[in-house]
């Protein structure tokens, strides 16, 4: 490994902006499209009780 | 194994459902593993620093957004060919799962751009293509939202995906075929790649993790789909009293 702290890990040798808003954004959209799928079935289930 | 049994959406209703823990199982233990590897196993690049971890994300999210075109293609042509409304319901189901890893690729893409060309974005080959693949995304999406007799959406969006999945290998070889800023393939089937064995491992067990997240989602989201359309009142045979008391 090849980290010396905690603090320099999250520096990611200077880049950590680039690289934690890459990886937040694809963890926010992919959580993001699980969620709107999870609302869809349930609305989806829903309906079907209805009749 | 008796496929045939799979091909009503009476069927595949309960058999998407008891698929899905599993690829989502696999998806998060994939990806926990190539987290872990990408960030605590692979070393820093000599060149590019520690921004080149950005791969982690952007190659398997843009390999996805071609891998599930050609999918989203191929279930199209199925459907077109057999009129097989399955077929025609996980091209569907495919397609915003596909436009959201387009837009995850071009947005890490110019994350990875910004420290290292100096540019967010360049108008280069293999941008501008990927970049019409979220149009062909977009698209096709409302192309069939905007038809309200379902079996005509199906259709034209299936011809719609079908036509546009000649920019696919237009994307793979802009890298070959024109001088672009985006380097070329560092990973590919014929070549030894030309990384170190934890970048590579990551960045492939990354995308076999992004693989499985893509199926869970995409059956989940198809489930929905089938709900969705047995709501829907059916033109295409005469209505039974029984139907439309129903209905009501």
């Amino acid at each position: 490994m090849q980290w010396g702290s905690v603090a320099e890990f999250f520096a990611m040798g200077g880049y950590g902006l680039y690289v934690w808003t890459s990886f937040g954004v694809t963890a926010l959209c992919m959580g993001g499209e699980v969620f709107a799928v999870w609302r869809r079935a349930a609305a989806a289930a829903e309906s079907r009780n209805e009749l | 194994m008796n496929w045939l049994k799979y091909s009503s959406s009476q069927a595949l209703y309960p058999f998407a459902g008891r698929l899905i823990p599993w690829f989502t199982a696999a998806a998060l233990g994939l990806i926990g593993v190539g987290l872990y590897v990408g960030f605590f196993v692979a070393p820093t690049d000599a060149t590019q620093g520690d921004a080149y971890r950005i791969i982690f994300v952007h190659v398997p999210a843009a390999w996805m957004s071609m891998f599930l075109y050609v999918i989203m293609a191929i279930w199209a042509g199925i459907g077109l060919g057999l009129n097989a409304r399955p077929s025609f319901m996980m091209a569907q189901a495919i397609a915003p799962t596909g436009a959201l890893f387009t837009f995850l690729a071009l947005f890490t893409g110019s994350m990875w751009g910004k420290p290292t060309w100096g540019a967010w974005w360049v108008w280069d080959a293999r941008l501008t293509s990927e970049l019409i693949l979220l149009f062909q995304y977009i698209g096709i999406m409302l192309l069939r939202s905007s038809i309200d007799d379902l079996r005509r959406a199906d259709r034209a969006s299936a011809v719609l995906a079908l036509v546009g999945v000649v920019n696919v290998p237009i994307i793979y070889f802009s890298v070959k075929w024109w001088n672009t800023l985006h380097q070329g393939a560092s990973v590919s089937i014929t070549a030894a790649p030309t990384m170190a064995g934890a970048m590579v491992t990551a960045m492939l067990v990354m995308a076999v993790g992004f693989w499985m997240y893509s199926i869970a989602v995409t059956l989940a989201r198809m489930r929905c789909v089938i709900v969705e359309r047995e709501r829907q009142p059916s033109w295409g045979k005469p209505a039974s009293v029984t139907d439309v008391a129903e209905a009501r």
